[in-house]
């Protein structure tokens, strides 16, 4: 075991997939000879070259759309967007081209892209770069999206992505490229596909995914302190959402909690709750109650920007609210 | 090129006519269904450029990719005609299971990769294939086709640029018919020239040529085509054409004027080449007709009935071909550790 940062984490799964498939190239602005803007990918460039790890210039939509091309014919493209508000201009080619080409060819084509982009809030960085915009992937017929909670994750997903022959949206967050958590030496891979109970408990289940799973967790320490015991599950996926592991804690806990850095509606807990609406609404002992962040653009003023976006005592209040408690 | 290839150069030109003109009717009986675009007026410039290429070797043919009037693309790349007409009745025995319709024609069996609604989506597809044919090594080029409005999306420069600095085996041929739908090109874009939109810009070898005469076509393909694969880089071709449809079916085309169709229909690339085989005495025109009938009895009696007598795709597979169908657990799950 040994203990890495979240972008080290990245860069051993890029490291060790590069090694083993020459196939395997990574495209994106600032990647090769800067290292990445979060060193995801530094010592890359030098260790394989421009030809598979690809400066691209700032064109988001199109090297995507390149990096797509590629993958119809057996490549493995690792796509990094600088942030998930850039995304956006490759809306295109991910959404219209990526997602539906596998079906509009009656199956014949297959597009194993991995996209990485950092999305969530950091400090101060304003409206149009402190997007999280999961939920506009995870409405997405055709791709898979994933939330790695830690480097365990980070590494251990990033290896399945690039193994899966599906595109893979990997949302990472720029408050967790330097958090740091022991992982094993040897290789492993970790499914896309399943959420997680990382602690347990059974009076009231805490859901989170990417960062707010870390603010769940803050929770429930502190509701551990009131004599209250929570469950937090990281969804890890969001497309496809495992449900089954919702509905089986929501059946022992009967009371919830979401905790979403996104805008509320049509967001990740919207989905959830219909999710346990449909499988589980008569375990529920109170309403499910959703922290999200505040439906504004994010602003830049430090005070404003702490009021719009959910913190671990929003979730702690969350919890209390369903529990009536307060 | 022999008498032989001549004579089936011209038999491909008039099938592919007939082809279209009989899609049209099968739109009229709502056969078939969504938006129908018409490659008639266009044949030239798919059949010379392709017949450049390497086409109907299944695997080993270059990368053909193009926009939404894609049906005679993916017939000359090597798709069936039958699988193609099938696709249109959006039945089970199409190339795309029905999946795709008129829009979206697809045959990896033969390297056509894919008919796209977006306009200027397979720009970067296109660079993205070439980019995969040099990293693996091939001799393969990739061979991108769309219209003039296509250039003034952001994919036409962003990938023009991306395409030479990384010097991709891609051959962009511009089939510019002067119209963006339904606004003339004079009336879009600063520039008309297309070929010179890339010249300086992006440093990219460009030509433009005549559309319609498909000598004309094969030798400026040639050229094309044999610069990119020598590896020099990519290469725009523009051909000057005209489609003599509408933009799709619902197309009045009240944004022109008989008399300019009038002046095009005279450089019909079908005519211009029958000339020139008649005048040559390759052929009489009782050949011709001869290979009309030949043709129209097989649209009819074998592309028609295959789509006809096709099944309907099953709605127990409507879910099918979303994500991987068989994906291994080791990747994709789910978690067991709960």
């Amino acid at each position: 075991m040994a203990e890495l940062a979240y972008w080290e984490a990245i860069r051993r799964a890029h490291d060790e997939e590069m090694a083993r498939d020459k196939m395997v190239i990574a495209m994106g602005e600032d990647i090769g000879v800067a290292g990445g803007t979060y060193k995801a990918t530094s010592g890359l460039y030098e260790k394989y070259g421009e030809e598979r790890v690809i400066d691209t210039p700032i064109s988001e939509n199109s090297y995507t759309g390149i990096g797509i091309g590629a993958a119809m014919i057996g490549m493995r493209p690792v796509i990094e967007i600088m942030s998930i508000n850039f995304a956006l201009l490759a809306l295109d080619t991910i959404v219209n081209a990526a997602a539906k080409i596998r079906y509009m060819s009656g199956g014949q084509l297959e597009v194993p892209i991995v996209v990485r982009t950092p999305g969530g809030t950091a400090h101060q960085l304003a409206a149009q770069h402190s997007a999280r915009l999961a939920r506009m992937f995870m409405s997405t017929s055709g791709l898979r999206v994933v939330t790695p909670r830690g480097p365990l994750d980070a590494y251990g997903m990033l290896k399945s992505a690039i193994r899966s022959n599906d595109p893979v949206i990997i949302i990472e967050h720029e408050q967790m490229y330097n958090m740091k958590e022991e992982i094993p030496d040897e290789e492993y891979f970790r499914p896309l596909e399943g959420a997680e109970i990382v602690r347990e408990g059974s009076d009231i289940t805490l859901i989170g995914y990417n960062y707010s799973v870390h603010l769940c967790l803050e929770a429930a320490k502190k509701l551990e302190a009131d004599g209250i015991s929570a469950e937090v599950i990281d969804l890890r996926s969001l497309k496809p959402i495992d449900r089954e592991t919702i509905r089986k804690s929501v059946e022992k806990t009967h009371n919830v909690v979401i905790a979403e850095e996104d805008e509320a509606p049509v967001g990740v807990g919207s989905e959830i709750i219909t999710g346990i609406n449909e499988d589980c609404f008569f375990a529920l002992d109170s309403q499910p109650v959703r922290v999200h962040a505040a439906d504004v653009p994010v602003p830049y003023n430090a005070t404003l920007e702490k009021a719009a976006i959910p913190n671990a005592d929003d979730v702690y209040q969350g919890a209390l609210k369903a529990l009536g408690k307060i | 090129m022999d008498n032989a290839d001549k004579k089936r150069l011209l038999r491909e030109m008039i099938f592919y006519r007939r082809f279209e003109e009989r899609t049209f009717e099968a739109y009229m009986e709502r056969k078939i269904g969504g938006f129908l675009h018409l490659y008639s007026g266009q044949e030239a410039v798919a059949t010379g450029v392709l017949e450049m290429a390497v086409t109907g070797q299944g695997k080993d043919n270059d990368y053909v990719i193009t926009g939404y009037r894609d049906h005679i693309h993916a017939i000359k790349t090597g798709a069936s005609p039958s699988e193609v007409m099938a696709e249109l009745y959006g039945k089970e025995n199409g190339c795309c299971k029905g999946r795709g319709g008129s829009m979206h024609i697809f045959d990896a069996s033969q390297n056509f990769m894919g008919g796209y609604a977006l306009v200027g989506q397979p720009f970067p597809l296109a660079a993205g294939l070439a980019m995969g044919c040099k990293h693996k090594g091939t001799d393969q080029i990739a061979i991108c086709f769309l219209g003039d409005g296509a250039n003034n999306q952001g994919t036409f420069h962003e990938t023009m640029n991306m395409a030479k600095i990384w010097n991709l085996p891609v051959l962009f041929v511009c089939e510019n018919n002067g119209y963006a739908i339904g606004t003339h090109i004079n009336r879009s874009t600063a520039q008309p020239d297309q070929y010179k939109r890339v010249d300086t810009a992006y440093c990219m070898e460009s030509s433009q040529h005549d559309g319609m005469d498909i000598d004309n076509v094969m030798a400026a393909a040639k050229e094309a085509i044999d610069y990119v694969r020598s590896g020099k880089g990519p290469y725009f071709l523009e051909l000057m054409t005209y489609r003599f449809r509408g933009h799709s079916m619902s197309d009045s085309k009240g944004y022109r004027t008989r008399e300019e169709e009038k002046e095009w229909e005279k450089r019909d690339p079908i005519k211009l080449y029958s000339d020139k085989l008649l005048k040559a005495k390759v052929l009489t025109e009782a050949d011709i007709k001869a290979m009309e009938k030949e043709i129209d009895d097989e649209i009819e009696n074998v592309i028609i009935k295959f789509a006809e007598e096709g099944p309907e795709p099953k709605v127990e597979d409507l879910n099918k071909y979303v994500l991987d169908d068989n994906p291994d657990p080791r990747w994709i799950g789910p978690l067991q550790n709960n």
